[in-house]
């Protein structure tokens, strides 16, 4: 099965009507995006505040972990750690069975993504509901989502009726939203309310405090965190930032980066379990530690997963969360895989542009473009393109750092595709499945420049 | 080793060097001319409706018209008339049957309409999302200009939960149409009292 970017992406664009409606979309949200960032003065401001507080929070994060930890368990707080997802996994699940627990639900946490955890559980015979719109709509059509806040923005509302008509017993063709989302509504507070353990993510831990924050529109991490008599909330152990003022910053940045709103409708604090409630936190490494240690890459462990990266990304926007073929989709997750699992994410780094747009709105200022540049450089160097691709590389390197050659091979170039076109599109040339190439020029610039060289 | 001492090994030995924190000087931030007018702007931006009274005699009688009625309200506010505790303990299938809550907020948030709630203010920390309907009571001195600002004026450290609500629970998960009501309460209107 080809399972790269590009095939993917093949797939994905085959209907052009949702290939379009999916660009356009998104484009619209980095336009409210837009709006939404222009009514600060202070926002470049805040992007570079945000920024330093989170180069400062790595430069300390063992530290600041630490009292987290102490500050969390002085509140009432149960701290676990989890070296990988395996573990993660294997903690929550023995909750579980310590108390016995049949209904779950869980709000949105791309952590739980990361580590399957849903798929995990299943195999024990345990179901987990997800309570997000979205999310739940993805879970029932058994798909993973395709984007890391806006979980189904790969489907139609056609799509979602015929789901919940399946599943849900809505009318059948009935498409409408506001009649979909009521369904759905009448359908998770059941769940809700029978709910014995909610499983939440984190978007920001606080040291300072031991609390943390968790930001939602629904209201769904909230709805379950309340109800269930045992709350576990899993965070990466990058969620960390010092104190509570920082709040402010992060929050102000992530709706208004996010969606285009001044701030996610819910932003709730949970500094103590409520009464007569259990509450977990589960500190996961899975790979970040290591990733730290990266100098290069580093940064983008100051993500706070508001996803404008997505939505400004002209490949992703054309080619859909599933081409990534990973939890983890878009630009972020082309950066973020690698570190993971080289060999699988090998092509990432290469479904992009490079047009930098992704770093130019990242509320944290993570040089994704840089280090989209820098990945393709290691892939390279450890062996993990196809030979196709090496072989294109190693001539353009070999030609490049030869000038005389390169002047040779562009005057070669040059009459070659004005003499015989077809020797460069045809089938076996990629790059022609959907292009086509200009008229070559008979000169280069460099004889255009020397012959008009003031 | 146990995880927890082997993640923070790592984490330590690959840290980068010590950055400083930035110096936040707020001289830069937004400013308002009329808190009051930009918290109502923005509220009605989120989908919550705001209503500047005078005098908490209009929620008081509100309050009480809708008790005659028989309907299922919960009242949080002590300014407001008794506050049945027994209700606010009732279990979630029982409060799933909630058509309005009232709950003061103690500071309003101008630039994003946001409200504070602190868990001593809402009773049951259910009470805010499982209601039909959502009424917050907010003095109109409490209102600031930013989150920075709001952040000064509380302690997060001292209420077990608290929360930050700016307008009525929404999605636009289905095909990015904007439908609000999706768990928490359908609608969020917010009192100003002078
Ligand atoms: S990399 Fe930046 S823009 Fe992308 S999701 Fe993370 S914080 Fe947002």
């Amino acid at each position: 099965m080809k399972t790269t970017h590009a095939a993917l992406a093949e797939k994905f664009i085959a209907n052009t009507a949702q290939t379009d409606w999916h660009d356009r979309t998104l484009w619209l949200v980095r336009q409210k995006r837009d709006k939404a960032v222009h009514t600060l003065p202070e926002w470049e401001i805040l992007r570079e505040w945000a920024s330093q507080i989170k180069n400062h929070t790595l430069s300390q994060l063992s530290e600041y972990l630490s009292e987290f930890e102490q500050k969390a368990k002085a509140n009432g707080i149960v701290v676990h750690w989890a070296a990988d997802a395996e573990e993660h996994n294997r903690i929550i699940y023995k909750i579980i069975r310590k108390h016995n627990i049949q209904n779950i639900v869980k709000s949105k946490s791309m952590l739980t993504e990361e580590c399957q955890l849903n798929k995990y559980l299943e195999q024990k015979g345990i179901e987990v509901v997800d309570t997000d719109l979205g999310e739940r709509i993805v879970q029932l059509r058994k798909e993973p989502p395709s984007h890391i806040v806006l979980p189904a923005i790969h489907l139609k509302k056609q799509e979602v009726s015929e789901t919940f008509h399946r599943y849900l017993k809505t009318e059948k063709g009935n498409h409408d939203p506001q009649y979909l989302t009521e369904a759905a509504r009448q359908h998770l507070r059941t769940k809700f309310i029978e709910s014995q353990l909610a499983i939440t993510g984190v978007n920001f831990a606080v040291a300072e405090t031991g609390g943390f924050v968790i930001c939602t529109n629904e209201g769904n991490a909230d709805m379950g965190a309340h109800i269930a008599a045992v709350h576990i909330a899993c965070m990466g152990i990058e969620k960390i930032i010092p104190k509570a003022r920082h709040l402010a910053v992060f929050l102000r940045l992530l709706a208004r980066s996010a969606t285009g709103q001044p701030i996610t409708t819910y932003s709730s604090h949970f500094q103590q379990p409520g009464p007569g409630q259990e509450l977990h936190i589960v500190i996961v490494d899975n790979g970040r530690s290591k990733h730290l240690g990266r100098k290069d890459f580093r940064n983008s462990l100051k993500c706070i997963r508001c996803a404008a990266c997505f939505n400004t990304c002209p490949v992703y926007r054309k080619s859909g969360g599933y081409s990534y073929h990973s939890s983890i989709t878009g630009p972020l997750g082309a950066i973020l895989n690698p570190n993971t699992d080289m060999k699988a994410s090998a092509d990432l780094p290469f479904a992009s542009t490079l047009c930098g747009s992704c770093s130019h709105v990242c509320p944290v200022k993570i040089d994704i473009h840089e280090q989209l540049w820098k990945w393709r450089q290691v892939i390279v160097a450890e062996g993990y393109v196809s030979r196709k691709k090496k072989t294109g590389m190693k001539i353009i390197s070999f030609v490049l750092s030869r000038p005389s050659f390169y002047r040779f091979s562009g005057k070669a170039g040059r009459w070659i595709m004005r003499t015989f076109p077809f020797l460069l599109k045809n089938k076996l040339n990629p790059w022609f499945h959907s292009r086509e190439m200009p008229e070559a020029p008979k000169q280069s610039f460099r004889d255009w420049y020397l012959k008009h060289k003031p | 080793m146990l995880s927890k001492e082997k993640i923070l090994q790592v984490v330590a030995a690959n840290q980068p060097e010590f950055v400083p924190l930035p110096e936040m000087n707020h001289g830069c931030l937004i400013e308002y001319s009329d808190l009051c007018a930009q918290f109502k702007t923005a509220s009605e931006n989120v989908g919550a409706t705001v209503q500047r009274i005078n005098d908490i005699q209009v929620l008081k009688e509100e309050l009480k018209k809708e008790a005659e009625a028989g309907r299922f309200i919960i009242n949080t506010i002590a300014g407001l008339g008794t506050i049945n505790k027994q209700a606010t303990l009732l279990p979630a299938a029982r409060l799933n049957q909630l058509e309005k809550v009232y709950i003061k907020g103690t500071i309003g948030v101008a630039e994003n309409a946001a409200v504070w709630v602190p868990e001593s203010n809402m009773l049951n920390r259910l009470l805010p999302f499982i209601a039909e309907h959502l009424v917050l009571l907010l003095e109109k001195k409490n209102i600031v200009t930013t989150l920075h600002e709001a952040y000064q004026r509380i302690d997060i450290s001292t209420a077990g939960f608290g929360v930050f609500i700016a307008g009525p629970s929404k999605t636009a998960d289905i095909e990015q149409s904007l439908v609000t009501g999706a768990h928490g309460a359908r609608s969020t209107k917010v009192y100003i009292l002078e």
